[in-house]
């Protein structure tokens, strides 16, 4: 039986110096075989097991994890959390996601401490304005809350923002999403992680998958670091590995890995009290509650593995940042990182089967997969359990590059967080 | 941040150049006879390799030439770079899982 967290067990462990909260999952060593291997413990794998488990109630799950969890993009992202994406399959999934972020904690009882701050999009010249007047009006079609902000109404809810005219990045307007804003990137892997733990799923750390083993174009199970696990079905989502990965099982994806990057400020007084984002100049801010901007940038233009991006993308969000908000200029940078994206030509997702039967795939959520993942693993967990897709993820097919059926999200500069 | 070594003007600073992804990419030699898969995968799969990856740059901001680098994904070193055209040189395509 796994304790509740509350304000009683706070105070009885208050007691004990805080020595004898039980661990919040068991390390077990492997089974033999299971009914699902996952692979990846990033938040979309832990999701996935949590909604097999809870709405599926398959149980007999192993997720498994090359480092620890949420040590991929789960762990280094910006934690920007929206709904207000332009076409109506995205708007779909995407709210979805965001509905269930406004009760996981409680479903959860684990605090995700999701933050419903409001995130703004600035448009910087008249195309940018048109563009975010489409998508404001194609948000409203679908349900999900979106508003324009003129100028004036940006400086009263953003009062450090630079508006004085002839600057290099002037703001003519922006979109508003009251209910988007930013969780707690780890807490969201850890109370997936406790959630399915308690419902029987076996969670190994430090556990590299190395290969498949397909027999008669069906997956038997996964070769580790720790010997082969059978399986009925593997579950693949390790985001930036994914080609390797379908390489592995011998087929092919329409992904591009490239590192995204991210910095974050040494810590100061509440500032900033909302998310702002400016897609055309790549970069995004918020204030975490420790004190520290969070900045994201942007991802490099070539094929790579090393998790630290090339120092021109950073400069040039930094930029942006100090035109934006010049009171920021001296504020000193303490901690940068990157982490692998797998991005799509339409900046899109991909979940559903692949050519291996028993075999399925959740990648491509390249620069914007965290919103996603209470969605995603839900959606994620229906397809696995049932052999076919939901019908929130049926057009995310990894059969829509030979149909031609693209949902193209590719923002102004080609991300999309 | 990768130096690269232009063949036509030397080594120059990344930002000088744009990407043109996986080198080797045959164009269909006839195109009208190609399905939905074939068309899919020459427009849209890569092999998005972790680990020696044939590749192709453009010295935008100099010589405006296209040519082919070798470069590990992971360690981010240039094995070589050759001219579009040429075949590649012989090198150990190491992988990484
Ligand atoms: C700097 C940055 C900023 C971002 N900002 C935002 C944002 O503001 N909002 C937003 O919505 N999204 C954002 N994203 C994107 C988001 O982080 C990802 O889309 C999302 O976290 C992906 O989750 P995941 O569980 O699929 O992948 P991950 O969290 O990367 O998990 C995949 C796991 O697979 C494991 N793995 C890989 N290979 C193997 C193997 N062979 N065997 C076993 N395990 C393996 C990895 O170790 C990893 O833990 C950002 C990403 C980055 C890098
Ligand atoms: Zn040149």
């Amino acid at each position: 039986m796994m304790p509740r967290y509350s304000i009683f067990s706070l105070l009885r462990n208050a007691l004990s110096y805080h020595e004898d909260w039980p661990e919040a999952w068991r390390s077990p060593e492997p089974k033999p075989s299971y009914e699902v291997v996952i692979v990846g413990g990033g938040g979309h794998g832990l999701a996935t097991a949590y909604y097999l488990a809870k709405e599926h109630g398959i149980t007999d799950v192993a997720v498994i994890e090359r480092g620890w969890l949420g040590g991929g993009n789960t762990g280094r992202n910006t934690t920007i959390v929206r709904s207000n994406y332009l076409w109506d399959e995205s708007a779909a999934l995407y709210e979805f996601a965001l509905k269930i972020w406004e009760g996981l904690s409680q479903e959860l009882n684990y605090n995700v401490m999701f933050s419903q701050r409001g995130v703004l999009n600035l448009a910087h010249n008249q195309h940018d304005l048109r563009e975010l007047s489409r998508r404001i009006n194609a948000n409203r079609l679908n349900d999900v809350d979106s508003e324009f902000l003129t100028p004036a109404q940006v400086k009263r809810m953003v009062p450090l923002i630079d508006l004085r005219a002839g600057g290099r990045y002037p703001v003519l307007g922006a979109t508003l999403q009251r209910r988007g804003g930013t969780g707690r990137h780890d807490a969201l892997a850890w109370g997936y992680a406790r959630g399915a733990d308690a419902r029987g799923v076996d969670i190994i750390q430090e556990c590299a998958v190395d290969g498949f083993r397909i027999q008669n174009g069906r997956v038997a199970g996964v070769e580790t670091a720790k010997g082969f696990i059978g399986a009925d079905k593997v579950a693949i989502a390790v985001a930036g590995h994914s080609s390797v990965m379908a390489s592995l099982a011998g087929f092919r994806l329409p992904v591009t890995s490239v590192p995204l990057q991210a910095l974050v400020s040494e810590p100061v007084k509440p500032a900033i009290d909302t998310v702002i984002m400016s897609n055309a100049v790549h970069a995004y801010i918020s204030q975490s509650d420790r004190g520290e901007f969070v900045i994201g940038a942007g991802a490099d233009k070539y094929v790579g593995y090393g998790q630290r991006g090339s120092l021109p993308v950073s400069e040039e969000t930094l930029t942006a940042v100090c035109e934006l908000f010049p009171c920021l200029r001296r504020m000193r940078m303490m901690r940068q990182w990157g982490g692998i994206v797998d991005i799509c030509p339409d900046a899109s997702p991909i979940i559903g089967k692949t050519p291996v039967d028993g075999l399925y795939i959740n990648c491509g959520w390249g620069t914007g997969g965290f919103k996603s993942t209470p969605g995603s693993g839900w959606v994620y967990a229906h397809t696995i359990a049932k052999d076919e897709p939901h019908e929130l993820n049926a057009p995310f097919s990894l059969d829509r590059f030979r149909t031609g059926y693209l949902i193209n999200e590719q923002g102004a500069a080609a991300v999309a967080h | 941040m990768l130096l690269i070594p232009c063949p036509y003007c030397g080594p120059r600073s990344e930002e000088e150049f744009s990407y043109g992804n996986e080198a080797h990419v045959p164009r269909p030699k006839e195109p009208e006879k190609l399905n939905d898969a074939e068309w899919a995968e020459f427009v849209f799969i890569r092999s998005n390799v972790k680990g020696v990856f044939l590749e192709r740059w453009v010295h935008s901001h100099g010589c405006r030439r296209w040519f082919n680098v070798a470069r590990d994904t992971v360690s981010y070193e240039i094995l070589a770079v050759y001219e579009t055209g040429a075949k590649p040189p012989k090198l150990e395509m190491r992988r990484a899982v």
